[in-house]
């Protein structure tokens, strides 16, 4: 009996073998040149022995108990005290704020990046993780908001401080526009709408050549500080930030500004979360996401609680928006395309689909690695594809598990 | 209104037109048998471009001199290798999450996406990729001046996707292997029960619908004679376009989803503005799902408890 099974696993493996080289040998073994071709037969060969060999060590691995045991247990309820939660939140705030005093420009423009993708992270989160919408074109409203400061302040003069509210605002419109009609369809319709709607704003972008500059892009001016600017010498007989405090002048002192403010609105944002996660709307959100029909059938009006994560989402989305453009100094719809909006939902997919701490992690994780993993950066997009497929296989809900608001009775 | 303009992107309309409608069967297909959009169908039209140049280089190096050869057995070529792949990737990416969470399928078809631009993208490079042309000569009608025209390729074109589209109809209709995929659509449980291996009849489902989106990148890729490793995500978006505004899981919506969208997004760049071609064809998908998200000819959704 043990000899047949090895012998049918050893023939498994030569299979699967065999169908890797079938499949990966045109592609990686004939490479195009021109109108020939190069014939490279080791990678396809070590890929194809690789598929076989692990093949072989999977089917000793008890892959579906590994799988089974996690995905649907229940959340862990560890109870802690909302003080100690409060305590470790402003512990790791102040830890966070204190990042500019020590660190070097390049960590901090690596850190602001980060938390501008935080930022995206904690919108979609809202509308994926929470309310169980799949928008694929998250990164639309990113564009409406950095495009939004760039054009306000080309056309209407509008500061980086007005920016921040109508940025907002504005994203939020477009996702009411956008989110109206569709959000009474089928789930899925809703991820390829959004997906086009991303594209329709990428693609106006760059092409409405006299009103957005196509793929020249825009500028969009440093924030300031009460009217004070971060420059050596203030423009129209203004005063610069350091001679107000009688500083020594030092570029960096820009970019530790938008990273504080960048904290502070991060920090309120995920403030703004979990109470609104613990009120009834971001209860019928989660609700919603559980089980739509159940919900209707209570009398809950599913297209404008849908609707008011949308927006929501998308406004937080466009004031990510207006901190790259103010950070960067620059927009061109290169920064808007579709991997945006797929390594924003990497974030939440991995985050967990609706933990706060997870998406914060994630969004740290995956947007600092690439700076570890210099050499690595040609396959940077290949790991994604590859950690959004087996975390979905391994925990279709995410790595951290998200633990409810909880209310129980006492003593039980 | 130019008459012999009319006609040229009336021609070139059908043209684009019929192999969308190629594409989107897959769409269809699949969305008809497991509820779920295959969003790593636009990848395999664009593994379907890449095997192409490398099918017509290989055979040439191998003596093949007649286009007509190299064509069938490149098409030939293409579509065993597609519909494996999308076997494996059904296989690997989403029977396992088959009864899970709704998003988990999609997200991991995105991911299978990725995957795929990626790894075509490192092993053959970044750069466009083109074939040779490998028939000339072209139709033509009207005087010296005015005339519009259709070239042999395009006649080839249409008539390959006409017999493809005829011969998937077919087999769907009057096969053994048709009415047990027709069967497992409208109840999988109950045709699991009378004998029907599902899991066969759903990948099967998956290489037809591979092997028709990689007739069309093959043609298409014939024609035109460029592609790089991003083809997959537009002619997706597009194909996708198609199978929705025909009433998706319908297979005749799909086909002619794909010739109109093909007529009216090749009339808009024609006669209004072609840089804003792509815009036009998503902002008729967001109009069709709004007003009517059941397509031309398909069923309404009813959701059952």
């Amino acid at each position: 009996m043990a000899k047949t099974r090895l012998i049918q696993r050893i023939l498994a493996a030569l299979g699967a073998g065999i169908i890797a080289f079938i499949l990966v040998g045109p592609i990686m073994g004939l490479k195009i040149e021109g109108y020939d071709f190069v014939a490279n037969w080791t990678s396809p060969l070590t890929l194809a022995a690789f598929v076989c060999i692990a093949r072989l060590v999977l089917g000793y691995v008890p892959l579906d108990r590994i799988r089974h045991s996690h995905s649907d247990t229940a959340p862990r309820q560890t109870k802690r005290s909302p003080v100690q939660v409060a305590a470790l939140g402003v512990l790791l705030v102040v830890l966070a704020a204190s990042l500019p005093f020590f660190a070097s420009k390049y960590w901090i423009s690596v850190s602001i990046i980060a938390l501008i993708y935080v930022l995206l992270g904690l919108g979609l989160n809202i509308v994926v993780g929470l309310a169980g919408l799949l928008d694929l074109g998250f990164v639309g409203f990113y564009a409406v908001g950095a495009y939004g400061y760039a054009l306000g302040f080309k056309y209407f003069g509008l500061g980086f401080w007005g920016a921040l509210p109508t940025g907002a605002l504005m994203a939020g419109l477009f996702g009411a526009i956008l989110g109206f009609p569709v959000l009474r369809m089928h789930g899925d319709y809703l991820a390829i709408v959004t997906l086009g709607f991303g594209e329709i704003i990428r693609l106006i972008l760059n092409n409405w050549l006299d009103v957005t500059g196509g793929p020249n892009g825009l500028d969009a001016p440093p924030p300031t500080f009460f009217g004070w600017e971060f420059k050596r010498a203030a423009t129209q007989g203004g005063v610069p930030f350091h001679e107000v405090f009688n500083l020594d002048y030092s570029p960096q002192v820009l970019d530790s500004f938008v990273y504080l403010v960048l904290l502070a609105a991060v920090v309120i944002t995920i403030y703004a979360v979990m109470r609104l996660r613990r009120m009834p709307v971001g209860r019928a959100w989660e609700a919603l996401r559980e089980d739509e029909i159940a919900c209707r059938s209570l009398g809950l009006n599913h297209v404008t609680i849908k609707l008011s994560a949308f927006m929501m989402g998308a406004s937080i989305g466009g004031v990510a928006g207006v901190f790259f453009a103010a950070y960067q100094g620059f927009v061109s719809p290169v920064s808007f395309s579709f991997f945006e909006s797929a390594l924003v939902l990497a974030i939440v997919v991995l985050g967990g689909m609706g933990s706060l701490t997870g998406v914060v992690l994630s969004a740290l994780f995956l947007t600092m690695m690439p700076e570890f993993l210099r050499e690595f950066a040609d396959y940077r997009i290949l790991v994604f594809g590859f950690a959004m497929v087996l975390i979905m296989l391994w925990k279709p809900r995410g790595l951290v598990q998200m633990r409810r608001p909880y209310f129980g009775l006492r003593g039980n | 209104m130019d008459f012999y303009v009319l006609g040229q992107q009336l021609v070139n309309g059908l043209v684009l037109g019929a192999t969308y409608g190629l594409v989107a069967v897959g769409y269809t297909m699949v969305y008809g048998i497991i509820g779920m959009i295959n969003f790593a169908h636009g990848e395999i039209y664009m593994l379907s471009a890449y095997l192409t140049a490398i099918g017509v280089s290989v055979l040439s190096y191998w003596g093949f001199g007649s286009p007509w050869a190299l064509i069938a057995l490149t098409l030939l070529f293409a579509m065993a290798i597609t519909s494996l792949y999308g076997v494996v990737i059904e296989r690997l990416a989403y029977r396992p999450l088959r009864g899970s969470n709704r998003l988990a399928p999609l997200i991991s078809a995105i991911g299978v996406s990725l995957i795929l631009q990626n790894y075509v993208q490192l092993s053959q490079g970044a750069r466009n990729q083109g074939v040779p042309t490998l028939i000339d000569g072209a139709l033509r009608f009207g005087d010296q001046e005015h005339f519009f025209q259709i070239t042999y390729m395009q006649v080839v074109i249409i008539v390959v996707a006409f017999i493809s589209m005829l011969g998937l109809n077919l087999i769907v209709r009057y096969t053994t292997l048709g009415r047990a995929c027709r069967a497992v659509q409208q109840d999988r449980e109950m045709a699991q029960i009378l004998g029907i291996h599902a899991d066969r009849i759903i990948a099967a489902v998956f290489a037809m619908g591979a092997a028709m989106a990689a007739v069309a990148g093959v043609l298409i890729t014939l024609n035109y004679g460029s592609f790089d490793f991003f083809v997959g995500f537009i002619t997706g978006i597009k194909a996708f376009t198609a199978a929705v505004l025909g009433g998706i899981g319908s297979l005749p919506g799909a086909m002619l989803g794909g010739v109109l969208l093909g007529l009216a997004e090749s009339l808009f760049s024609g006669f209004v503005n072609s840089d804003y071609k792509d815009v036009f064809a998503f902002g008729l998908l967001v109009a069709i799902l709004i007003f009517r998200p059941s397509g031309l000819l398909g069923k309404p959704i009813v959701e059952k408890v």
